[in-house]
């Protein structure tokens, strides 16, 4: 408001010119500094996400636009038991790993927080799954749990235990994969709650010391309530991504047996790309990111409100 | 008390390491192995002897040299292409004022929480209009620029004394050439964090190039070794030795950048 006031004001004194046409250079060099890659982010996200709305009301087969159906994609995916299937898939592993990766995160995380020669080396070790490609971590794990010629299965055998079906097992499928999702992922979260910890005051943790707080006490009162924000970041992080579940899949069960490992994100690939009913893929997507969002709100709700509470 | 245990902590860290690390050291020596030694239950741990028939599949019976030499030219444009647009745009939010510029960095950041499996159905049909689809350009530009890249650059430029620069206009510069001939030689570590997490990113995707691309000469190593499994089931000691090479190019960015990458990781990029 005071912005346009100002403008229009410089507009009618004429001395004040000067710092009119300075202000438009500034805009000028500010926007070309800042344009192209803002145009390319926002292009690519703003017109996809209106026209995937768009295209979630109709029939569209990916090749021809299609008719509008109005809501009938959405009221089709309440019926659909692939849908409710993928949803569940999703949900095991967001429950699953979402705990876990911050739990071994931090924990780790205060193992490697010393002055032990080679810290940087178990740092390494913890990412490299974490900067490996899904597809060799799907393609190295698909193998390693493969039910028939698996090291997994080798492993069981040599230890007197039965065979396991794995990968090609309907109840176990999923689990495993939410395992090898772990595996390639929970390197972030220590590398995160690492530089979080190092960032505790010294002076914190000695007095901790001198007052005889254990380690136990320590950990829980003082780091536990220090890398609070990290926490949000990461479980916020880890949602977005556990959601995202897509590559591992293509590379190691390709959302079977049975469908036991479509995820949402999957299935929205499947049906626009497989079975070319982009229209119906893209109302899954639209409820999806619906969810996301509500999820998320909810979730920094309640860290907020537990944040109060202390 | 920290000098009296550090080896209790080894006990501890060495096992855990080891199962994050130990599948792909195994996935090299694997790659060594003959088919006979993987396709038996349960498979060797260690291969008899160095045999390098998966790694000639690989490389003269399949399309993989080209694969590789086609991600070696997406992963270094989208490298070269952000290195330049980002540090452009976050000095520009930085540091300068335009009308919109705050309004357009919450909406740039605000972007990394759209998923894109909500915007890849009409990215590719707008590559499909303009005929680009089955081409490598269509990897690159989606991926010229990110939110990302925009977000790092911003915060770095932000914790960034300004006196430098100062100096340099008083001196009569342009905001260009202070920006070029200044700034940019000072956001060398910036720069290199920017450059080591987009190129892992770039050379990882898969569900972009998996859409995009549907002729096996413009495959990316990722889409292309995922198909190699699909048609070489049984040929485990290939597969295994495409995972090999897959991974070899991250692996050394990853290692020769690794405090630039942990940096950009922890947002904790400092001048």
């Amino acid at each position: 408001m005071s912005n346009v006031q100002a403008l229009s004001r410089a507009e009618t004194a004429a001395p004040k010119r000067r710092p009119d046409r300075r202000k438009l250079a500034d805009n000028v060099t500010g926007w070309s500094f800042a344009g192209p890659a803002t145009v390319i982010i926002l292009g690519f996200s703003l017109i996809p996400m209106a026209w995937a709305l768009m295209l979630s009301f109709t029939d569209s087969d990916l090749m021809t636009p299609g008719r509008n159906v109005g809501l009938d994609n959405y009221r089709a995916l309440f019926q659909d038991p692939v849908f409710y299937q993928a949803l569940r898939n999703t949900g095991l592993l967001v429950v699953l790993y979402i705990p876990a990766s911050l739990i071994a995160g931090l924990l780790v995380a205060v193992l490697l927080n010393r002055k032990v020669r080679g810290i940087g080396f178990y740092r390494a070790c913890f990412l490299v799954p974490y900067i490996a490609s899904a597809t060799s971590a799907g393609l190295l794990m698909g193998y390693i749990f493969d039910r028939d010629f698996g090291l997994m299965n080798g492993l069981f055998v040599k230890l007197g235990l039965p065979v396991q079906g794995l990968l090609s097992s309907p109840s176990q499928a999923m689990f495993v994969l939410t395992l090898i999702f772990f595996w390639t992922r929970f390197g972030f979260s220590v590398v995160i709650y690492l530089a979080a910890i190092q960032e505790i005051s010294k002076e914190v943790l000695e007095a901790a010391a001198i007052d005889g707080a254990s380690r136990w006490a320590t950990f829980w009162h003082i780091i536990v309530p220090s890398v609070r924000s990290m926490t949000i970041f990461l479980g916020v992080w880890g949602l977005i991504d556990a959601l995202q579940f897509f590559d591992l899949i293509v590379t190691t069960t390709k959302g079977g047996p049975a469908n036991s490992t479509v995820t949402i994100v999957y299935y929205v690939w499947q049906l626009a790309f497989s079975f070319f009913t982009a229209g119906y893929g893209a109302a899954v997507a639209y409820v999806l990111f619906a969810g996301t969002l509500l999820l998320i709100i909810a979730g920094l709700l309640v860290a907020r409100r537990r944040g109060a509470m202390r | 008390m920290r000098r009296r245990l550090p080896s209790g902590w080894h006990l501890v860290l060495v096992p855990m390491s080891a199962v994050t690390v130990l599948p792909f050291v195994w996935m090299v020596l694997s790659s060594f192995m003959t088919q006979g030694e993987l396709n038996r239950f349960p498979p060797s741990v260690w291969p008899e002897a160095l045999d390098l028939g998966g790694y000639r599949t690989v490389l003269q019976g399949s399309d993989f040299p080209r694969w590789f030499l086609n991600s070696v030219l997406v992963s270094g444009a989208i490298v070269i292409a952000q290195l330049a647009l980002c540090s452009m745009a976050g000095y520009a939010f930085a540091r300068m004022r335009f009308i919109g510029s705050r309004i357009t960095l919450v909406l740039v950041i605000a972007t990394a929480l759209i998923p894109f499996q909500l915007t890849v159905i009409p990215t590719f049909l707008i590559f499909n209009k303009v005929g680009l689809t089955d081409t490598l350009g269509a990897l690159i530009v989606p991926q010229l620029s990110s939110a990302v890249g925009i977000y790092l650059m911003t915060a770095f430029f932000q914790s960034f004394p300004k006196e430098l620069e100062e100096a340099a206009r008083i001196d009569g510069c342009s905001r260009f050439a202070v920006f070029f001939r200044v700034v940019l030689p000072v956001a060398k570590p910036a720069l290199a964090a920017l450059a080591v997490i987009t190129f892992i990113t770039a050379w990882n995707d898969l569900f972009w190039p998996l859409v995009a691309i549907s002729s096996e000469a413009n495959y990316t190593v990722q889409v292309g070794l995922t198909t190699f499994q699909g048609q070489h089931k049984a040929d485990w000691p290939a597969v295994m030795a495409g995972t090999v090479l897959t991974t070899l190019p991250v692996l050394g960015v990853f290692l020769f950048g690794q405090r630039r990458f942990v940096q950009a990781l922890t947002g904790a990029v400092k001048g």
